[in-house]
This record gives C-alpha cells, structure tokens and sequence, in this order.
C-alpha cells in the first residue's frame, strides 16, 4: 500500500512550508490579507530556526519586490508574496525583474482591487499585471498550488523569467486540505541548488551593468527576445511537468498548461482558473447524472498562454463559456479576451463571457448550472453572474 | 590631488554627461574611494543614463539600476544576498541617486532601509532639480529658484518652497554616520565615503552637485559654485557622527554675501531683475544666517 503523506494544513501553511523545503536564500514580503499567513508562518519558521533564509521586512510592497529584485541579481534564490494593493504597487518592479530577466517567484493570494475596498478574492489583481513579463500559473487545490511552487523555481531558474503562482485568497489560503509536503530530498532531486549564470550577476571579482539604458536601436531586439522567451516557456513548462511527474508521482493537471475535464463528448465546455474549476467539476458531475453533456477546460498557466492546447480542447464544443473572477472594464473578462484570441479562425462556435465572484462573492453550484443554461441562449454577450 | 590617468578610475570616460557636470566629479570621486570591492545600486537619472547606455558601460564595478524609488531597497537586496554569501564583510554596499530619487519619489523606501539599520551607504548627488527630465523643481530644489515647474512670473518669485533638510532626516533615523558636502570638495568627498565606510549600519551622505544647464551656470563653475554655495553658509558641510555634529566647515570671516553664490545662475536671474527680488534675496540670507547661526560655522 502506498505510504500516505497528507497532512491537513490551511493554505497558506502548506506554502510556507514547501518555501521552507524550497530554501530559497533570501525572502522579502510586506503584509497584506489574505497573503499575511504565508509570511507570519515564514517568519516564525526563521524564528524557530527551521530555516536559514534571511528575511526581511520591507516597508512597503514596492521595496518588497525591489529586495528580492537586489537579491536575486546577486545570484541567489528568492521568495516574495503579495496580491492586490501590494501587487499594484509592485507593477513597475514586476516588469523591471521580468526584463532583468530574474528568476524571482512570487505567491499572489488572489485578492479584488479598490475601490470600493474589499479583501475579498477574485482575480483582477494578478490579471492586471499579465504583460509584465511575469509568467503565471493558477492553482486549483492547494496540493497543485505546493505542486506548482517547487515545479515555478524550476522553471524561472531554468529560463530566467520570474514566475508567480496565484492562489485564490480565503478560498484557498485560508482553507484547510489533506496537502502533502514532499520531502526536502525529493525536492532537492527535482529542484538543485541555484546556480546563476555568471555573467549576469553582480560579482565584484566578475563586474557588469545590469539594468542599463537601451536606446530605440537596441530596446526592440532586448523586448522580442523576452517575448521569446517567455512564449518558449510553454514547451518548458510540458517537459518539467514530466519530470515533476517522474519525481513525486503527480501531474499538474494534464500538461502543466491545462487539464481538461469531461470534454471529450462534451457539448458545453467552461473554461476557467483557479478554484472556482472544483465547484464547476461538482456541477458537471451532477448535470452528467442528468445526461448534459457539460465539460471543463482548467487554465493552469495563463502567461504563457497555451494556444494550441486550448484550440484542441475546444475544438469540438458547440458551447464555450468563459468564467472569469476579473474584468477588463469596457470589454469583457481577461481570460474570456484571451480564449478568443487563442481560437480566432480555428474555433467557430460563439464564445461567451461570464464575471462571476467580484469581491468574494460565493460562487455556487446554482450560478454555474445557470451558466451551463445561458451559455446556450443565442444571444451574446457579456454576463455577470451574481446571483 | 594626484593627477590619475582617467582610465584608472571605476568611472571610465566616455560617458555622455555634460562638460562640466558636478554629479559625474562627485560620483566618481565616490566611486574611487569605496574601491572596486563595492557594488552599486543606482536610481534611475542622469548618472545611470549618461554612464550606462547599452551596450556600453562605464562601470568597472558591478553597478545595477532597477527602477528610479528603489535603489535603497535594492541595495539591501544585494547586502541580503552577501549575507548569505559570507562576502557582507568584505563587499561594500553603495546605493545612489539624485535629488530626485533621495527627496522625493525614493524617500520612503530610504526610511526603510535605515529603520533596518542595512550597512549600506547612501549617496546623494543634489543638483536640485529634476536634471534628466529637464530642470523641474524637486524637494531639494532652494526657495525662489526658477525650474520648469517653478517659473518666476507677475505672480510668482519662482519656488515656493523651501529645501527639505536631508541630513537631519538621516539622523532622525539614528544613523552612525551623515555628512554632507559639494563637488567644490573632492578632498573632502574622498574623506568622507572612506570614513563613513568604517562604521557598521547605514551612512548618508548628501552631496551638492551643480548642474550647469538645470542651473544656468558655466560649465567650468561646478568645482567653485560648490565652494562659494558653502561659503556663504547657504550649504553647510557637516559631519555627524553618531548624531553628533562632530565637523562643521567654517565660513570666512567675512563671510560672502548670499548675491555673489546666487549671481552666477541663471535660476536666480529673476532675483536681480525684478523689484520684489530684494526681499526674496533677503530671505535667502536669512537662511544662511540661520545655518552659520545653528551650526556654528564663524
């Protein structure tokens, strides 16, 4: 019989404990709910003398990510995390450790954005900073929110971008699963110690000048080579799914990308991020016993976007339906935008939009099964599903 | 002061600042005395921009600019980073920036790295203006002087404003070692980093750097505007040393009227043409008399 490993741990807790197992060297953050859990636990792990990491305590989010930022082009592994205000806050930092080309990783509790103020979750914040060069990954449970940190490390490490994995806030970090933490070997098997490469750090015995001015001759070629990067990122993100799943016997869902669920007969596929994909996988279960033919496509990484998974999902829906806890105002849902972007010419059916949960609204059972209804209804459009 | 071959110093030449920049001499004269054991956190503006235009550099020392707030943040990333490294010992820590950046946009992120007590050196290269952007005020820009946000006109004498006092925010912070001093002072300068380079814990030093085009100056005057700006008690030089002022450099004895610092700027042109100048010019006296006064400087 398998050994079981599982110990029932609040979201939060299970993060700073895989950071723990992680070691990065130096960790930066600056409170801010629902993120707060993570760091307390990380602190008083430093306190307790579980972990040598040093810690600092930033005034404010900005040199949070700035610390980190420092950190890191001085060639060792950090952590940070944060979400909404703090996030917002963070941008321009976020950008600039993108094209410094930082292997940074950032936890984003998913929170709503002011005004009005809400502590809320849904996911405007971490949306809202998609093109700074940030790769993002969205978790479900938080045993693929553990999963996709130490799998983030990897990945940042081994293609210089920063990578930041978003959790749904209360829903996630406050809310207590079976998790099982991997073992510090096991880790440590998929994930070595950081080497940086030396000629991008600062190194008195090696000196360069990093973050330097780019004139309009040379800024394009520097921005098209991050946009390469970050678009091969896809490949890399499939192939250390693999070896993640060598290593500790699981998959972040089908590819690293997406997982897809009932959608090979389906007629109505949702797509969606985050934890609102277990209540939606619920409703299929129970509108299935009913003989609807209903499915689901998971969105794990959303930067990179996953084009041609998502267009092969897709491909034999008569319905789509797009869920997002986020909006770009004027427009549609973010992730709604993207999808359609993604299956323009490839993808025929229409392809509606639904804004659910702003601000912690619940989002049940009853609000999905009405979108598996309006998702049929001719007309198109834009839906917000609050009640 | 020795004459150096210029490729010996940690700045090469080929940089692209002004003749004349009072920021570049200071800067490099910081830069030689902390030694190529240093590595620097730079904020953005005219000394990141003039110095380290891809794919060039003329750093001989490993030099990093993130954004234009954070260099001081930055910096305890790198010192973090040391730690780690057992090399915080052996490593300087240097973070600099304008007026700009240390005044205004950067302040609160320089709180916080002195609230953490990081043994990191800060500094400030004043020229009183927003110099990369084209001669704006900044908080450190002097009361009545003419920026591009500060016109002197029919209803306006130019700033409004008066200069904040940098050194004493230091030491409110309860840093080890502040100083400040000008580009007219390159001794001095090269005393002060190597001094403030034996304490432990965070070191300010503010240095005030004209800028010949944001002040209308020559471009041989950076060296002697920084003397005559000391001179008549309107920058004093100090040195503190846990909190005590322990160094005050004294004015002559017959001490300078503020006119003969302030005649040579263009930014005070105004001063001299219109009839309200006067009063104003007395005011700018009355804060030199405050500073020889306070600090002692006869």
């Amino acid at each position: 019989m398998k050994k079981n490993n599982k110990q029932i741990l609040e979201g939060s807790h299970a993060v700073a404990e895989v950071i723990k197992q992680i070691k990065p060297a130096v960790i930066s953050a600056y409170p801010i709910t629902p993120q707060t859990h993570i760091v307390e636990d990380l602190e008083r792990i430093k306190a307790e003398g579980e972990a040598d990491f040093e810690y600092i305590r930033a005034e404010s989010e900005f040199a949070a990510a700035s610390i980190v930022l420092g950190a890191s082009a001085t060639g060792v592994r950090t952590y940070c995390a944060t979400c909404s205000q703090g996030l917002l806050l963070m941008t321009e930092v976020l950008f600039n450790i993108a094209g410094l080309r930082l292997p940074v990783v950032i936890t984003c509790a998913n929170r709503a954005v002011s005004s009005p103020i809400n502590i809320w979750n849904d996911q405007q914040d971490s949306v809202t900073v998609r093109d700074s060069g940030l790769l993002q990954l969205y978790g479900e449970t938080n045993q693929e929110v553990v999963d996709l940190h130490i799998l983030a490390y990897k990945l940042a490490e081994s293609i210089l971008l920063p990578v930041m994995i978003n959790m749904d806030g209360f829903v996630m970090t406050h809310t207590y699963e079976p998790v099982e933490i991997p073992a510090e070997t096991l880790i440590k098997k998929y994930l070595p110690n950081y080497v940086p490469p030396k000629d991008i750090i600062l190194d008195v015995n090696n000196p360069r000048s990093l973050g330097t001015f780019a004139a309009p001759d040379r800024y394009m070629e520097i921005r098209q080579e991050l946009f390469d990067d970050a678009a091969a990122a896809l490949s890399q993100i499939k192939k250390l799914n693999l070896e993640f799943k060598k290593v500790f016997g699981r998959s972040l869902g089908d590819n690293g990308l997406i997982e897809e669920y009932k959608i090979k007969d389906a007629d109505i596929i949702l797509v969606a991020m985050g934890s609102v994909c277990g209540t939606i996988k619920d409703v299929i279960d129970e509108l299935r016993a009913k003989k609807i033919k209903a499915g689901l496509l998971k969105v794990i990484s959303f930067r990179p976007f996953p084009d041609e998974e998502i267009i092969k999902s897709l491909a034999k829906a008569k319905y789509i339906g797009v869920i997002d806890k986020s909006i770009s105002m004027g427009t549609e849902g973010i992730l709604a935008s993207d999808i359609k972007r993604a299956c323009y010419g490839k993808i025929k059916v229409p392809i509606k939009s639904f804004i659910v949960g702003l601000g912690g609204r619940d989002v049940t059972k009853k609000m999905i099964e009405k979108i598996i209804k309006e998702v049929k209804d001719k007309k198109n459009g834009l839906h917000f599903v609050g009640q | 002061m020795k004459y150096k071959n210029p490729f010996e110093h940690l700045i090469n030449p080929g940089h692209t600042a002004c003749p004349g920049c009072g920021q570049l001499i200071a800067a490099r004269h910081v830069i030689d005395a902390c030694g190529k054991n240093t590595i620097i956190a730079n904020a953005t503006g005219c000394l990141e921009v003039t110095t380290s235009k891809h794919p060039t550099t003329s750093w001989k020392v490993p030099w990093i600019h993130s954004v234009f707030e954070n260099p001081s943040a930055v910096a305890t990333g790198i010192l973090s980073a040391l730690k780690t490294k057992g090399l915080d010992k052996k490593v300087h820590v240097l973070a600099q920036g304008g007026d700009g950046s240390t005044f205004d946009i950067g302040f609160g992120l320089i709180s916080g790295m002195w609230e953490r007590q990081d043994n990191i050196l800060y500094v400030c290269y004043d020229t009183e203006v927003y110099s990369n952007t084209g001669y704006q005020a900044s908080g450190a820009t002097p009361h009545d002087a003419f920026t591009r946000t500060s016109w002197p006109g029919k209803k306006s004498m130019g700033n409004i404003y008066f200069k904040k006092n940098m050194a004493a925010i230091a030491l409110a912070h309860r840093l080890p070692y502040v100083a400040t001093t000008t580009s007219g002072h390159i001794e001095d300068i090269k005393r002060k980093v190597k001094k403030a380079l034996e304490f432990e814990g965070p070191k300010f030093i503010h240095i005030l750097t004209p800028c010949i085009p944001g002040w209308g100056v020559n471009d041989n005057m950076a060296i002697d505007l920084g003397k005559l700006a000391q001179k008549t008690g309107f920058f004093p030089v100090l040195e503190y040393v846990n909190g005590e002022l322990v160094n005050a450099m004294k004015v002559p004895q017959e001490t300078p009227p503020v006119q003969e610092y302030l005649e040579h700027h263009v930014r005070f042109k105004h001063l001299f043409q219109d009839p309200k100048g006067k009063e104003e010019i007395k005011v700018l006296q009355d804060i030199c008399n405050h500073n020889i006064a306070k600090y002692n400087l006869k």
